[in-house]
């Protein structure tokens, strides 16, 4: 269930939907940011119907690749 | 509580006694239509069904086509309905490699309609078929009230000569031969979808709205051995691919790395929850030939700017008649349906 | 796209995928509890890549197979009425309900529209000052916030035409429900990524402490599927039973705070029929008092209405994991997608639609 689309933020207006645009690649949609009080313009977030959910944390992103690297590195060779 | 199993419960199946719109989406509901209704009323070319239908006269071979036009919104990013109604029935012409002749078109037009849209819509189908070479030479218009339609419909039918010794047509599809595209997919469908309501999203990409029957032209007239040809407007690659898998009787392979999809039209397949393979494309054609021309065929199509993107897809295979599969970008295989009508955006 | 492609990418897939083979050294059944990862898992194969020790179950989310026959009678009387507007998410549109469904509505008259978000829909209530807009909030706690959302701001602007008929359902109590059922087959979850980003982690962890499982929230991409699948089989294969979070990148223990006040702000815990398995008590989500003006259901006396679910089908099976969808004697047969016998066989994410247009390799024979 839920599809969730990573996306940058471009610009975004205060208020109470706190409405802003998010960049999918060259895709840009209007999304609320009501629930991502800190996120600011340049971060990235995953959006839900119209909504950004969380802000993505890049550096965790990165952790699943060393993870592999690890995984292979244990082995001594590629499968 | 622990659910009982047993007492689970589904709904009744669904039979439809009205029309649906997924009976005009281009999937297995408007087959069921074509194959339930039109075909056992109205009767079937001996010769298979393809996007136009070849008949003889006077020694010539005439192909003959027709097509309704509906888009909603009229204009949209990279076209009209004008320029749509004349490239779409001069490619179904090229589907069977044939040379557009001539046109006619027919309007319904509801009251209130304002006449400069009209007028607009008119220098666009005057524009596109001076593109193509071929004139419209007839026509009908009829209004009715407000209410009865949406602005106005275009229907356009379209007549081609086949050269001599030209056999374009399901049927000759045989194991062995190549699937082409002649440019990347789903720019049409994606482009319709930025500006409908309640959908609507910022995005760099164009109708591919054009003709192909030039590139058609190219391929034949170079004495490529053509099998078929097809455009794949509604349903986009995946239903054109299960079409003619079914009509030639083969098996189908098309490699998902192989299929050129634009960045933004891959994004906004992502936020809507489509799949790129079932977008519509108008400005496209599949073409089908024995895999050792193939590297020619591309060479042919690249040289014009609407083939720039042409590329090989897939093979067409030994195997159950109709099953096409999909060779994932993980090299997994799995299979390339028929929708049952239009794709829909999803939550989930 | 960048967090996305790279997911994909097949020499990951397979460095996981021979990981996992190494892992592993007896059989086990992992289910997967969300329908985006199962139609990830069907469309990319990601079965074939799996040691035959591994097998998959397909769980019970998907928004549009759990919502019950009841709701969507009520959404086909609404929708019928002269001078509403009805909005949804697409792919509810075939979902039938006990005699038909949306389209059908629609194709009598009915003004129904498929909308990207909810604010679309209070959006169109602004335009529309003359006509009755109602959003078919349907959708797991993922969807929660932005349904909340779009009453919450409806009733700051004061829009008097706008309501939502809800059907909101929770994850946990139907997790809870499969493992106390006597004829349980999962070893491990793979909880659903987006679910615990709006609700975190937390809830998950007396499930696993109480019924010895291992839990691991998990993401939707390849890549991510099946690090998801390697972090459960090394828990089974170390005898642990702990809740693991394979999405850190989005996922923190405690979950979105704004996002669960603004659900507590608009909605209570409810009791909800889930369509093929049931009622399960405090299982759904319903609008507060305070906010009962936005209760479609209320706002045109739908509340009674709603057929009964009829025993055609066995995709409550499907959505506990204890009928494999190529299993079934409809399937392919008298269910297909055109004419489906269930839900599981309607939305683009239920199990029996995912292997109908991915995995079934035999033909079909006409209904």
């Amino acid at each position: 269930m839920c599809l969730g689309v990573p996306g940058r933020i471009l610009d975004l207006q205060e208020g109470p939907l706190r409405l802003g645009r998010v960049a999918f690649g060259p895709t840009v949609k209007e999304v609320s940011l009501a629930c991502v009080p800190e996120a600011i313009p340049g971060e990235w977030v995953v959006v839900h119907a119209g909504l950004a959910l969380e802000r993505l944390d890049e550096a965790e992103a990165r952790r699943v690749f060393e993870s592999l690297a690890e995984l292979e590195a244990g082995w001594g060779e590629r499968p | 509580m622990s659910p009982d199993p047993f007492a689970l419960a589904c709904p009744r199946p669904l039979r439809h006694d009205t029309v649906q719109m997924a009976h005009g989406g281009g999937g297995r509901l408007m087959k069921e239509l074509i194959e339930g209704v039109f075909l056992p009323a109205l009767g079937t070319d001996p010769q298979g069904l393809h996007d136009s239908a070849v008949v003889e006269a006077g020694g010539a071979r005439l192909a003959f086509t027709t097509d309704g036009f509906v888009v909603h919104p009229r204009r949209f990013p990279g076209g009209d309905l004008g320029e749509l109604a004349v490239y779409g029935t001069v490619n179904d012409l090229a589907m069977a490699g044939a040379r557009p002749l001539a046109l006619s078109a027919a309007f319904i037009l509801e009251e209130g309609l304002p006449f400069d849209e009209l007028a607009g819509l008119v220098a666009s189908m005057k524009a596109a078929a001076d593109r193509c070479g071929v004139r419209i030479v007839t026509g009908d218009t009829k209004v009715v009230d407000r209410g009865k339609a949406d602005g106005a419909f275009i229907t356009t039918t379209g007549l081609g000569l086949v050269p001599a010794g030209v056999e374009v047509h399901p049927r000759r599809v045989r194991p062995g031969d190549a699937v082409l595209v002649t440019g990347d997919l789903g720019r049409h469908g994606i482009a319709v979808m930025s500006v409908r309501e309640g959908l609507a999203f910022e995005t760099p990409i164009a109708s591919d709205c054009g003709p192909v029957h030039h590139l058609a032209a190219a391929l034949l007239d170079a004495g490529l051995d053509i099998h078929c040809l097809r455009d794949p407007t509604r349903g986009g690659l995946a239903s054109v691919l299960n079409e003619i898998a079914t009509a030639a009787g083969v098996a189908i392979e098309a490699r998902e790395d192989a299929v050129p999809v634009d960045e933004a039209v891959a994004a906004a397949c992502e936020i809507l929850g489509l799949d790129p393979l079932y977008v519509a494309c108008e400005g496209r054609m599949v073409a089908f030939l024995p895999g050792a021309q193939a590297e020619r065929a591309l060479a042919l199509l690249r040289a014009h700017p609407e083939g720039a993107g042409a590329a090989v897809v897939g093979r067409v295979v030994e195997g159950p008649a109709g099953r096409v599969t999909l060779r994932t970008t993980l090299g997994t295989a799995r299979l390339l349906d028929l929708l049952s009508g239009e794709q829909l955006p999803r939550i989930c | 796209m960048k967090f996305v492609d790279e997911y994909r990418d097949g020499s990951a897939a397979r460095t996981l995928a021979e990981a996992i083979r190494r892992k592993v050294t007896r059989p086990w059944t992992l289910m997967e509890v969300c329908g985006g990862q199962t139609h990830g898992i069907v469309r990319y194969g990601l079965d074939e890549l799996l040691p035959p020790e591994v097998s998959l179950l397909h769980g019970p989310g998907c928004p549009v197979c759990v919502t019950p026959v009841a709701i969507i009678d009520q959404a086909l009387a609404i929708a019928a009425r002269p001078g509403v507007t009805f909005c949804s998410f697409g792919d509810m549109l075939r979902v039938p309900g006990s005699a038909e469904d949306l389209f059908a509505v629609k194709s009598r008259g009915a003004d129904v529209r498929v909308v990207y978000s909810p604010l679309d829909a209070l959006a169109l209530a602004r335009e529309l000052p003359g006509r009755e807009v109602v959003f078919f909030a349907v959708g797991f706690e993922t969807t929660a916030p932005a349904n909340a959302l779009a009453v919450a701001q409806g009733e700051r602007e004061g829009l008097a035409n706008f309501s939502i008929l809800v059907s909101h359902v929770r994850v946990p109590p139907a997790l809870e429900a499969i493992l106390a059922s006597p004829r349980r087959r999962v070893d491990g979850f793979l909880a659903a990524g987006h679910v615990c980003a709006v609700m975190g982690t937390e809830e998950y962890v007396p499930l696993a402490a109480k019924h010895r499982v291992p839990i691991v929230v998990t993401a939707f991409e390849p890549v991510d599927l099946l690090q998801g699948i390697l972090m459960a089989v090394s828990q089974l294969e170390e005898g642990r039973a702990e809740v693991e979070n394979q999405y850190a990148r989005l996922v923190q223990a405690g979950g979105n705070r704004p996002a669960q006040a603004l659900i507590g702000e608009v909605f209570q815990g409810v009791d909800r029929t889930w369509r093929g398995i049931g009622p399960i008590p405090d299982s759904g989500l319903g609008l507060r008092p305070a906010y009962a003006a936005f209760d479609a259901a209320r706002r045109f006396g739908v509340e009674g209405v709603g057929g009964p679910e009829s025993a055609a089908c066995q995709s409550g099976l499907v959505l506990q994991g204890l009928l494999k969808p190529m299993d079934c004697p409809a399937f392919g047969k008298a269910c297909t997608p055109d004419h489906p016998l269930g839900a599981t066989m309607v939305s683009a994410e239920g199990a029996c639609a995912a292997y109908f247009r991915y995995r079934r390799f035999e033909p079909v024979e006409a209904p």
